[in-house]
């Protein structure tokens, strides 16, 4: 499995996704500029310029159309992923630390970070799939979270809730039509924020990673924790991959005790676990710092992930990664013949 | 009706506190208060003498009062009885309490004359002590308490399949563990805070030694309850005697005994004092010494030379019948238990004495009869004596052997464990003092006549030693000149040595087998059951290398190397291993296991254990944060007999059978008890995506089934596009005639 090493940006790496259809790869870094990337060979394919700070977010709509970011200039961004047009600004009095669309691609999700005079809130707003058409300014609905400010956030199966993670280990649903707070689960350890949580394909559940080395598969309907995968190391990413039944976890020391360590006291690895077994199957070493996010290709056929480094490291799985199964995933689909 | 707070009587006129007896809580809470007394003395045990010599009397204590502190003036009263003669006793008032206190402590019991001892006690004490009441008249039989059974000690030894326990300490908690081989230890019992700094085993196992700003703490038996205490306040370091008979406890600071600091089972004996010598048995100290200030040296250039500490100072032979403390340079002091009265009176005087080691064990040596204990000591070049090594048999201080030795810069005492050799390792410099090399002198202590082997074909400093458990062979290391100021250590050769084969059982003469040059290593550890050994590299971040090997390898006979043939032993590296961070090397007991520790107190990386069995096979390891110490618990000696060890050793192969089997049999239950487990997991994964994908289609989420993607129109009339690109790279004519 050799990757392929996409070194365009000049700081470090905050989120990496593909879009839909995998072929391509969107990245953003602390220094400003979005990227997007031919998978398959690491070809760049186009930036977006604009943003006044280091970005911490991007998505990218169903139809790879439209491409949401947001940044610490205090804006959250819609851009036309062909032209690399801007689109839409939305302003705010804080940075925004997550955007994400639904999965029908008509709402947005942003969440701000707290700062003094602004608490933390989730915001969603109507989007027009046409690129050509005007977006509203309007917010749709407004979640402010005073309890823990958010870290993350996403719509869970036909948008019907959004789910959050907090800074102080604990992870909420909240009603999508409504905003309604509706349960508040202490999903890992107490003050040590969640720094991830990505989607199964079909949304039913999320996995979450944290600070406390751990990450955890939560059924989005009751937030019951289904798995829980534990690590030696502060975990800042997780990923669940398709057709295989794995996850994929990322991390490493945090960035500032990094240069009091060698790379190999830091951990940084992409840790493949087992989903439903909890068990540690491999690990891909490469990066020369803490893995910030990791990112699955939709189909399952690799993984790109974003390293404090400044590097993106994208990864076209090997036949052995595909043909491993253990004794008891192999009966089961002997019997299913 | 309970009376409550509202129709309790305002006052009570008919309450008087004088009614009260609180003549029991006066004595249970009596306070000593300051009386202003506290620097007067009584001394007892004077001559009884007429008024006219009073004055005479009085200047002679007082001479002998004086020493300690200043006595007021006119302040020794001694009254005088009905027939005008002294009463034998005297009040004497000195300046300062503190004073008071020093004259208690080193004039009481100072004879006068032949007839007469001093006395000194404190007047507050006598008072306190001596009141009436205080004291019964009457002798009064102490109570003895019912005879309670106890926990057998040993209980840990009778493990149906003969496992090893080992302690593990890390973070704040201690835990003793069985060890499962390749599963995750069992749980025995896991606590809390049980030590302040570090835990340690008793030398045989039976007690777990915990340490504690107050003292040092025994525990054992089935429940780990608390066996024994020793009270010492500021405890650094213990040490056991061989046969758990004694301990001995030192904190770098003098102990403080007095009466505002009363430290259990403590008298004012042990004030000021370092070191303590306990019974474990009754829990009693014996005897406490002062930590002796050696004088420390300088160094070529003058500067101070740092003296580290020697661990144990006291050093106990193999019987624990003695234990004896050098004086550097000096002597040797040796001690008699259980009474720790000093061998004869006095000190061994051994002039120049650097070091010395008891034997091991109580050495058996050719046509003497009386086994008695042995220690072996040398002496550095005095002026124009040469460097001496010597043997001396305790108690009769019989010089055993003594051999003088030349050009010594240093030099290390190594006894084999059976104390049938110790080897004298000897680092000699050349005449110009440039440069080292060492030199290996064995005394052969079994054979008659103690004869000495000189192995001096080492060319280099040997920087390790170590002998085999049991067994006549060792390894060394040396390593070439270490080049000043380089961060990279010099690179080391291990060497091993073994006997020549002689007929008629005998052990030959020491031969070196083989040199494995271009190494890093710097530690040996042995198999306390002998032939393997692990040679390490610890403590160093560039390597961390660990080589098992087997010294009585059963290679096919063919395939013997020539030169190794008339040896008693058949080298073979068996296994390499890695362990990063490595600090510590632990065999278990039985030779079965090893365990290497990176420990939290030498360094913060990658802290935790590995296990390998005797080959060098990994059988786990684990990552623990704050993985401090992992000891193995230590065995007793075996009570089998020689005949029944043999017979044993003769019948392995039907036990190893059985052994075998029933490895084979927990494995297939533990590997069907997994597989079980990964089977309940994946069908209740599988149910779980069944319901939602059942409820998602009755919500009618059609993106969601489709795997997140939204079907689109052109999806059923999707083109395929084929594009090919031609690149002329080159084009060229040419004409063919």
């Amino acid at each position: 499995m050799r990757p392929i090493l996409l070194s365009g940006h000049e700081r470090a790496l905050t989120q990496v996704k593909y879009n839909p259809d995998g072929d391509l790869i969107f990245s953003v870094s602390k220094d400003h500029v979005v990227c997007a990337w031919f998978s398959h060979n690491g070809e760049r394919f186009g930036t977006y310029h604009g943003h006044q700070g280091a970005l911490w977010t991007v998505d990218v709509d169903p139809h790879s159309k439209l491409l949401a970011t947001g940044g610490a200039d205090n804006t959250m961004r819609l851009w036309e992923v062909d032209t690399g047009k801007l689109l839409k600004t939305w302003e705010f009095g804080s940075s925004i630390k997550r955007v994400e669309f639904s999965p029908d691609g008509t709402q947005l999700l942003g969440v701000t970070e707290k700062r003094a005079g602004h608490l933390s809130t989730i915001v969603v707003y109507e989007i027009n799939p046409d690129p050509a058409a005007e977006q509203t300014s309007e917010q749709s609905l407004r979640i402010v979270c005073d309890e823990s400010k958010a870290t993350v956030a996403g719509f869970s199966y036909l948008a019907r809730y959004i789910i959050a993670g907090h800074e102080d280990g604990s992870v909420s649903q909240y009603d999508a039509k409504d905003g309604e707070l509706i349960y508040n689960v202490r999903a890992h350890d107490a003050d040590l924020q969640v720094t991830d949580l990505q989607w199964a394909p079909d949304r039913t559940y999320c996995i979450t990673s944290s600070k406390d080395k751990t990450a955890k598969i939560i059924d989005a309907g009751t937030l019951e924790v289904l798995k829980t995968y534990v690590t030696d190391t502060p975990l800042n990413s997780a990923a669940i991959t398709p057709i295989k039944d794995y996850v994929i976890l990322g991390g490493g020391q945090a960035a500032m005790d990094v240069t009091t360590t060698s790379a190999r006291q830091g951990k940084f690895e992409a840790r493949f676990y087992h989903k439903i077994f909890q068990e540690e199957i491999g690990r891909v070493r490469g990066h020369f710092g803490p893995l910030n996010y990791v990112a699955v290709h939709p189909q399952g056929t690799g993984y790109c992930s974003g390293g404090e480094d400044g590097y993106v490291r994208v990864h076209h799985f090997d036949k052995a990664y595909f043909d491993f199964l253990y004794e008891v995933e192999r009966e089961q689909a002997q019997a299913n013949l | 009706m309970a009376p409550s707070y509202e129709n309790l009587p305002m006052e009570d006129d008919e309450f008087d506190e004088s009614q009260i007896d609180f003549s029991d809580l006066d004595d249970q809470y009596q306070v000593r208060l300051d009386e202003g007394l506290d620097a007067f003395v009584v001394v007892d045990g004077l001559p009884v003498v007429p008024e006219d010599s009073r004055p005479k009397l009085v200047k002679f204590v007082l001479r002998k009062l004086n020493s300690v502190g200043r006595v007021k003036d006119d302040g020794v009263f001694m009254p005088l009885d009905d027939e005008g003669k002294t009463e034998g006793f005297a009040f004497v008032e000195y300046n300062a309490p503190s004073e008071a206190i020093a004259a208690v402590k080193q004039l009481h019991g100072t004879p006068l004359d032949k007839k007469h001892t001093m006395a000194v006690n404190k007047l507050t004490d006598i008072d306190r002590f001596g009141k009436e009441g205080r004291i019964e008249d009457e002798y009064q039989e102490p109570e003895y308490p019912p005879f309670e059974q106890t926990e057998h000690l040993r209980s840990w030894l009778g493990d149906s399949d003969g496992r090893d326990q080992m302690v593990m300490f890390r973070g704040d908690k201690v835990g003793v563990f069985w060890n499962d081989k390749e599963d995750p230890p069992e749980v025995v019992v896991d606590r809390e805070n049980w030590t302040e700094s570090f835990v340690q085993w008793s030398p045989q196992g039976t007690f777990l030694t915990s340490m504690h700003a107050q003292g040092v703490q025994l525990w054992g038996g089935k429940a780990w309850s608390r066996q024994k205490r020793f009270s010492h306040p500021g405890v650094n370091l213990v040490d056991f005697s061989p046969n758990e008979k004694y301990i001995t406890t030192w904190s770098h600071r003098p102990l403080q005994v007095d009466e505002n600091h009363p430290v259990p089972l403590l008298s004012l004996e042990e004030d000021g004092k370092n070191y303590i010598v306990w019974d474990i048995a009754t829990g009693k100290p014996l005897r406490s010494f002062t930590t002796i200030d050696v004088p420390s040296g300088t160094d070529a250039e003058g500067n101070p030379v740092k003296k580290k500490m020697q661990w144990p100072t006291f050093k106990w032979s193999s019987d624990d019948k003695y234990v004896a403390r050098m004086t550097q340079g000096q002597s040797i002091a040796v001690y008699e238990l259980p009474r720790m009265n000093m061998l004869d009176k006095q000190n061994i005087k051994i002039e120049g004495v650097m070091d010395f080691e008891w034997a091991p064990a109580t050495p058996k040596r050719d046509g003497i009869r009386n086994y008695e204990q042995l220690f072996c000591y040398w002496t550095p070049e005095l002026g124009s004596n040469p460097a001496k090594v010597g043997l001396m048999t305790i108690p009769s201080k019989e010089i055993v052997r003594t051999r003088n030795l030349f050009n010594v810069s240093d030099a290390k005492l190594h006894w084999q464990s059976e104390a049938a050799y110790v080897c004298v390792k000897v680092d000699r410099h050349s005449k110009s003092k440039k440069s080292l090399a060492t030199n290996l002198e064995i005394f052969r202590v079994r054979e008659k006549g103690v004869p000495v082997e000189v192995v001096d074909s080492i060319k280099d400093t040997v920087i390790n030693f170590a002998w085999e458990p049991k067994g006549n062979r060792f390894v060394l290391i040396t390593t070439g000149e270490i080049p000043a100021q380089t961060a990279v250590p010099p690179k080391t050769a291990v060497s091993f040595f073994a006997p020549e084969k002689v007929k008629g059982g005998a052990v030959g003469n020491f031969r070196h087998i083989r040199t494995i040059d271009k190494k890093n290593s710097n530690a040996i550890y042995w198999s306390p059951k002998g032939r393997f050994v692990v040679v390490a590299s610890l403590q160093s971040q560039q390597s961390y290398e660990l080589d098992f090997w087997d010294l009585s390898f059963e290679k096919p006979k063919d395939e013997k190397d020539e030169n190794e043939k008339d040896l008693t032993a058949n080298l073979q590296l068996m296994d390499t291993a890695e362990h990063y961070g490595i600090t510590d090397i632990e065999w278990d007991p039985t030779g079965r296991y090893v365990a290497t520790v990176a420990s939290a107190f030498r360094h913060r990386m990658e802290n935790g254990y590995h296990m390998y069995d005797f080959r060098g096979q990994l059988l786990r390891e684990e990552g623990i944060e704050q993985f401090k110490q992992l000891i193995w618990r230590p065995r007793p000696p075996t009570l089998l007999s020689k005949e029944e060890q043999t017979e044993i050793r003769k019948n392995l192969r039907n036990y190893s059978k059985i052994f075998d089997e029933q490895d084979l049999a927990k494995k297939n239950t533990a590997n069907r008890q997994v597989v079980e487990q990964r089977r309940r997991l994946l069908q209740e994964w599988l149910g779980w995506r069944e319901s939602m994908i059942e409820m998602l289609k009755e919500e009618g989420a059609e993106i969601e089934l489709n795997g997140g993607k939204i079907r689109s129109e052109d999806d059923e009339g999707a083109e395929e596009i084929e594009e090919i690109v031609e690149e002329i790279i080159d084009e060229s004519e040419e004409v063919v005639s």
